[in-house]
């Protein structure tokens, strides 16, 4: 891991491997956890606690699926686009899936390249991300916009069970929200890169804490996360 | 002949991580108001919690008033009533207890035990406390809002509470509560990451997770759980609000009020329940394992003894933690859930019985000839270890599901909790602001104040809650403001009730004796200096006190032992701190 040590938290040079590892490393004195920065520490804790948020979302749509006496609605022609006089099941949301895994992978170089202290392929690759991610939620709103325009309300629909708008709205749009907040957290990150904030250690405007090119791995773990969320709430919404 | 001397730079790692720098405020804003150290968090995150706190203090002794003579108070009506237990009930759980045991005391002394400067992202800590504020203003506009505050229980189970025939129902109670209890989740959410974070990444040299006092365990468990259990509450709210305000129908059935077809259907309350329960019950314990750290502390120092078996209670913490997410349901077994689904949930139940009753046994076994001083946070200290069995007893019988059914919304069940996790935490949080205001402000509590604070509570305590068993053993139940004519409302259950609410009104008096000492110790309490109660722990090794922002000085105090070396035999006093270097003992202590 000679990324992680380019941050001056590195992991001292001679620890058993293994068990034996984890074992001597939470037996000892200061950090737990000898790679992991504080914050990167507190992001991982944060996603622990969100995917409970998730979870919570998704147990509740299922039960609320399950439990309900009005038929669910088709998921394959509630969602279908008309395009070219046949209609394509799916298509949108294949789009729109395609696009944010595909986010994860430019963000994932950009992290890369972030180590490798590369600011302009750091930034390419930042705004790379962030573009995809606004397509997305640029396609959500499109989504949105065509349900409702077929009568699709929180508190019912035409086509069956009324909890199908209520969970729906809910979870995309929580979700959706992860997504913008990622891309305004992703620009600010480019704009820190691109200025050099990483490599002079500027303090930020708020917490007065040095910047680190850490950041941008930590800001990774969170897009990471809002786009495998993304595949529970595709296969539970469009595929079930 | 080996040289066994421990040294720093040979038997301690180096600083795996260079000190950040801190940040100086630099006017008085920025010092006292918008500070970002979390010892003045800490005091702004109590203030608040007391505060409103003395609200929902009033709110029960208006509730007592009509429970103890009804019909003579004319301004308490049905509406009013519920809206005072509801608020009574949700401020103590969440705005008082959750929040001054994890926001004031966590933020205090968690620094402090561990050898930090402060919490890992210091801003991040003080934006927790603002929006905990917030929080607290939303759910006090509640009572000025039209209709006043929520009258749906503390509990807020739909479909009533969002219904028009419950106060607040369909006006803004019910809003402004969830409302208030998103921003609280968020706000605790900020501070919560940064206790874990500063616990897991933030310690000192030599301070290796099981050398740390058991305060820190306790509130380092309760944040984590906290952390997985507030996001129930968090959904939970967010569709209630959706029901509420948009119309959707995810807790609301089909329903017909007052002769009209509500819009509402195909809902399930059920789902509620279980969400409500998956936060509330770890929340039990939320409130309940700070307590169980912070006790084991004050025994074993005012008990001049290591405590027993500390890496059983170490364990023990760790276990109920873990075993309080599986038992939500035996807070449903009359909502007509599976018999099987209630057998599985008493089973789970039942077994937390164990850990915890090896923390009790471990209390007790500290006490065994122990050289016990009977100061005031050792009486406090000693008064929970009393309540908290009796408390938890009566959990047992709650627990079984035969039993619970009777029993289930009676005031048997207002008693049990009230003992179990009101009076028992509450003696540890009195505990504790005797134990450590010497720290806090370098002046001493006045005893003799303390002294009458303490017994009053305690034996007033006991007046309260012991015949409410009774009462609640013959049937009445909960949540109704009068029973009226009733063949379980005989004259003893009806005297029963007024000496409840007498003995109600005195306890509450008594706590105002109690925030007088508060103000008049500041001024004129007696001078404490730097460690009043011979303790070993880190915070009382601080090199002024109170301690200044960055706790420690030029050097962050480097650990050599636990921290419960008292009257170690052979060592020149009878207590070694944390941090004191003394040969012979390092080996002989658990690493």
């Amino acid at each position: 891991m000679a990324e992680t040590s380019l941050n001056g938290f590195g992991a001292q040079p001679t620890r058993p491997n293994g068990m034996r590892g984890v074992v001597a490393d939470w037996a000892s004195d200061q950090r737990a956890f000898k790679s992991a920065s504080w914050g990167k520490s507190m992001m991982w804790i944060f996603l622990l606690s969100d995917t409970f948020i998730f979870g919570c979302f998704l147990l509740a749509y299922m039960t609320a699926r399950m439990s309900t006496t009005v038929p669910w609605p088709d998921a394959s022609s509630v969602f279908a686009l008309h395009i070219g006089g046949a209609d394509m099941p799916l298509i949108l949301i294949a789009i729109m899936t395609f696009v944010l895994i595909s986010s994860s992978g430019t963000m994932a170089m950009a992290v890369n390249f972030a180590y490798r202290r590369n600011r302009r392929m750091t930034v390419i690759l930042l705004l790379l991300t962030a573009l995809m991610g606004a397509t997305f939620v640029g396609m959500q709103a499109f989504e949105w916009t065509k349900l409702i325009t077929e009568g699709v309300r929180p508190w019912g629909n035409p086509w069956g069970a009324p909890q199908f708008g209520a969970t729906f709205f809910m979870i995309t749009g929580f979700h959706g929200t992860h997504v913008t907040f990622g891309v305004i957290f992703l620009l600010i990150v480019a704009r820190k890169v691109w200025r050099g904030d990483y490599d002079r250690g500027t303090r930020g405007f708020f917490t007065s804490r040095p910047g680190d090119y850490e950041h941008v791995e930590t800001m990774g773990l969170y897009w990471h996360f809002v786009d495998l969320v993304w595949v529970f709430i595709f296969a539970f919404f469009y595929l079930w | 002949m080996v040289d066994a001397t421990p040294r720093a730079e040979r038997d301690i790692p180096p600083a795996e991580v260079p000190e950040l720098e801190l940040y100086h405020p630099k006017s008085w804003w920025t010092t006292y108001v918008f500070s970002q150290d979390a010892k003045v968090i800490a005091i702004q995150y109590s203030g608040t919690a007391v505060a409103i706190g003395l609200v929902a203090l009033v709110l029960s002794w208006l509730m007592r008033l009509q429970l103890g003579f009804p019909g003579t108070f004319d301004f308490i009506t049905p509406e009013a009533y519920y809206q005072f237990i509801t608020m009574h009930g949700m401020i103590m759980v969440i705005y008082l207890l959750t929040a001054l045991f994890l926001g004031g005391f966590g933020n205090y002394l968690i620094p402090l035990m561990v050898g930090a400067r402060d919490m890992v992202f210091p801003y991040v800590n003080m934006l927790s406390f603002w929006i905990y504020l917030l929080a607290v203003l939303v759910l006090a506009a509640s009572f000025f809002a039209p209709g006043g505050p929520t009258g749906a229980g503390w509990t807020l189970y739909p479909p009533q509470a969002i219904l028009g025939g419950t106060p607040g129902g369909q006006d803004w109670g019910i809003i402004l509560m969830l409302v208030s209890l998103i921003l609280f989740i968020i706000g605790f959410t900020m501070g919560g990451l940064n206790y874990a974070v500063t616990v897991i990444q933030g310690r000192t040299r030599g301070m290796t997770l099981m050398r740390m006092p058991l305060t820190v365990w306790g509130i380092f468990t309760a944040t984590v759980m906290a952390l997985l259990a507030f996001p129930a509450l968090f959904v939970a709210c967010v569709m209630m609000l959706f029901d509420r305000v948009l119309g959707t129908s995810f807790f609301m059935p089909a329903l017909v009020e007052m002769g009209e077809q509500l819009s509402y259907g195909g809902g399930s309350p059920i789902l509620f329940q279980h969400l409500f329960w998956f936060f509330g019950h770890p929340e039990v314990y939320i409130v309940a394992l700070p307590a169980f750290g912070i006790v084991s502390d004050l025994i074993s120092t005012h008990a001049r003894k290591n405590i027993f078996g500390y890496r059983m209670m170490v364990w023990a913490i760790v276990i109920i933690g873990a075993l309080s997410f599986i038992v939500w349901a035996h807070h449903m077994y009359v909502s007509g859930m599976h018999p099987w689904f209630g057998f599985f949930f008493a089973t789970t139940t039942l077994i937390i019985a164990v850990p915890t009753a090896i923390k009790v046994y471990n209390w007790v076994l500290t006490l065994w000839r122990g050289d016990i001083h009977l100061t005031v946070p050792m009486l406090f200290a000693l008064a929970f270890i009393v309540t908290f069995v009796n408390g938890g007893l009566t959990g047992l019988f709650l627990g079984n599901v035969v039993v619970d059914v009777p029993l289930s919304d009676t005031m048997f069940v207002v008693a049990h909790f009230h003992m179990v996790m009101g009076v028992a935490p509450i003696m540890v949080i009195f505990g504790a602001i005797y134990h450590w205001y010497p720290k806090i402000t370098g002046r001493m509590l006045e005893d003799w104040m303390g002294q009458f604070h303490f017994w009053v509570t305690f034996v007033g305590s006991y007046a309260i809650f012991f015949p409410m068993h009774y009462v609640g053993l013959v049937g009445v139940p909960r949540r109704y403001p009068e029973i009226g004519e009733a063949a379980f409302m005989t004259a003893p259950v009806d005297n029963l009730n007024a000496f409840i609410s007498v003995a109600a009104l005195i306890v509450g008096f008594a706590q105002m004796v109690f925030l007088f000492n508060l103000v008049w110790s500041l001024r004129f309490g007696k001078e404490a200096g730097p460690n009043p109660w011979r303790a070993t722990s880190l915070e009382w090794q601080t090199p002024t006190t109170p301690p200044p922002h960055g706790n420690w000085g030029d050097e962050r105090p480097v650990v050599y032992r636990w921290a419960y070396d008292y009257s170690v035999p052979g060592a020149p006093e009878d207590f070694i701190p944390q941090n004191d270097p003394w040969p012979e003992k390092v080996a002989a202590r658990p690493a």
